[in-house]
């Protein structure tokens, strides 16, 4: 990938995550799941995936399908910078007029299918995998969880069946941004070795550093990694990533923040120093 | 024509139609042969089969999803209800040993909180065959509807000459004035036995096929109630969420009551064993249902005598 590439990847993120903390506020978000996959959706969206503002409804489009749900500001604020909504829009977050919440939702073009319950996903992109394959097509059908997300029974049912089928136009990617919702992963429901977990189960496996949009571009344009065998990039990510006062915190899952703090935090984005906040830290929501 | 055949027949005339199953091939074991890539088996796992039958219906198909009852009710029930029921996808389940056809199985394959758990789906829509023939009637305009759908499968043999299915509409095999009897699925034969058994003592009895319960055939159930007589709601259910609970929201949404027996499975599972002794036991034959009726009208129940004899389920999984 050229630096230049690189450069306006970075630039177009950085927006991204703008958004991000903007919709931080009046009622929050998961914003520290929502930032730890922002360079993957922004890399996926911007230079990976055939599908495009016009071309959401297209039968041969890439597939991409958001398990993990809670981190859509990461995909509201990447279809706001490619077109696939009007920024605005964005101002109706949680607003009962429009359909701008926590968890994404098919009245948001470009949304291919809702989420919110963890571990449905994988088996929703297994059937529109397994229709691809059906159709003759070459495109792709990937699903993006979390890594607390694999503690779900259904997806190592799906992880079976994919392997059964050797569907290898099916690609899992997992967020491995080290939390669930309020504690460490090591340290409650231990996922490593996680590579050879899912080798066992007869994927092929790649893992990078997801937020570095070379490794990104690597790893996606090897696609798909075997011919009989389904795909799965685990992503090593920091939740929060982007901002330092809220990277890699077990307390900062949901964030609220105050208006006063937003204006701090958009700062932080950019100087990448720590500002002090003081608003309630909500483990649960 | 039998199930596996009907199926068969509109999978190969609707490229859209998608065979699924979690392991459970007893009415569809020479399909994988005709239908190859369209004949998909997740294997033991009723989640990713309903995940997967949502995912293919996103894509305009239309899956047909086989498994049995309870487990597909039970133990899948949350894809059911948000991949599929927040979806409004077209995946129809055919829902194997429903009731007490899943007789000799024990409490854990007991589909009878199905009808219940089903229709409280927005947009869900649930039926209940008499016998063989009347669902191999009903399930072309069930796979053809765009509407998700739950089907009780009942592949049990009649000797009713039903009438046409109509999408929503009840099937009045006759109307009495002393009692008339609701019923859907398999006990639809034991309450035709029913009937004749207390037309011989002389009372007048009703019995409608309910065939949907979703949407429900409200003009009918009122119909049956302003006749006046004793209504039964007959069904291998629990007595809470299924047909006894229609008829009551019916009831109450037209501000009107009626005298009322239920006979369903009250806050209990059934005793397992073959068809024959579930049905004896839990007092479900034609022969006990006349009798449980004609005692509640003020008739002597034990001028009702004659035994009903009951053909043995066919399936053992």
């Amino acid at each position: 990938m050229t630096s230049e590439k690189q450069d306006e990847l970075k630039a177009l993120a950085l927006r991204v995550r703008e958004h991000i903390v903007r919709l931080s506020t009046d009622g929050g978000c998961f914003t520290g799941a929502s930032l730890s996959c922002a360079d993957l959706l922004v890399y996926l969206y911007a230079d990976f995936l055939n599908i495009s503002p016009a071309t959401v409804d297209a039968p041969d489009r890439d597939f991409l399908f958001l398990s993990k749900g809670h981190d859509v500001p990461a995909l509201y604020g990447t279809f706001a910078e490619l077109g696939f909504m009007p920024k605005e829009r964005l101002a109706n977050h949680l607003k009962a007029n429009d359909s701008i919440y926590w968890h994404p939702n098919r009245a948001v073009p470009g949304v291919e299918f809702h989420s919110g319950s963890l571990g449905h996903l994988p088996s929703v992109g297994l059937g529109v995998a397994l229709d691809n394959r059906m159709r003759g097509l070459k495109n792709h059908t990937i699903v993006i969880t979390g890594d607390g997300e694999l503690n779900e029974g259904s997806v190592w049912e799906t992880v079976l069946v994919a392997a059964a089928h050797k569907l290898s136009n099916f690609t899992l990617v997992v967020d491995r941004n080290h939390f669930q919702a309020n504690v460490a992963t090591e340290d409650l429901i231990p996922l490593e070795p996680l590579g050879p977990k899912f080798e066992a189960f007869g994927w092929a496996v790649q893992r990078i550093d997801g937020h570095d949009f070379a490794q990104l571009e690597a790893a996606f344009g090897a696609l798909p990694f075997a011919a009989d065998r389904p795909s799965v990039i685990i992503c090593d990510t920091v939740r929060g990533r982007g901002l330092p006062s809220i990277e890699a915190r077990a307390d900062r899952w949901f964030c609220n923040f105050s208006a006063d703090e937003v204006v701090e935090l958009l700062k932080e984005l950019h100087s990448q120093e720590s500002t002090t906040l003081t608003s309630e830290t909500l483990t649960v929501r | 024509m039998i199930y596996e055949e009907l199926i068969k027949e509109t999978a190969l005339a609707d490229d859209r139609l998608i065979v699924m199953t979690a392991e459970n091939r007893a009415l569809i074991r020479n399909l994988p042969a005709v239908l190859g890539p369209r004949f998909i088996d997740t294997g033991i796992t009723e989640q990713t089969l309903i995940g997967a039958a949502a995912g293919l219906a996103l894509r305009g198909r239309i899956p047909v999803v086989h498994a049995l009852a309870t487990f597909l009710t039970l133990r899948a029930f949350e894809f059911i209800r948000t991949d599929v029921g927040i979806g409004q996808l077209p995946v129809k389940i055919s829902s194997f040993v429903p009731g007490f056809l899943s007789d000799g199985n024990g409490p854990t394959h007991q589909a009878i909180e199905d009808v219940a758990l089903m229709r409280g789906i927005p947009g869900m829509t649930v039926f209940a065959p008499a016998d063989e023939a009347d669902m191999l009637g009903m399930l072309p305009q069930i796979w053809a509807s765009p509407s998700p759908a739950y089907v009780r499968i009942n592949t049990r043999p009649g000797t009713y000459q039903h009438a046409p299915f109509e999408m929503g509409k009840a099937e009045v095999v006759a109307t009495g004035t002393d009692a008339t009897i609701l019923v859907y699925g398999m006990l639809f034969e034991q309450a035709l036995i029913a009937r004749e058994l207390l037309e011989a003592q002389g009372k007048s009895v009703g019995l409608i096929n309910m065939r949907t319960l979703k949407p429900v055939d409200e003009a009918a159930l009122l119909q049956v109630v302003q006749a006046g007589g004793l209504v039964v709601t007959l069904e291998d259910h629990f007595q809470t969420g299924g047909l006894y609970s229609i008829l009551a929201e019916v009831l109450l949404k037209n501000e009107l009551t009626a005298k009322v027996l239920p006979i369903a499975l009250n806050e209990r599972w059934y005793k397992p064993g073959l068809l024959s002794e579930v049905l004896e036991y839990e007092g479900f034959t034609g022969q006990h249902i006349a009798r449980r009726i004609a005692e509640k009208l003020g008739a002597n129940p034990a001028a009702i005598t004659t035994k009903t004899a009951v053909v043995e389920n066919q399936f053992a999984e």
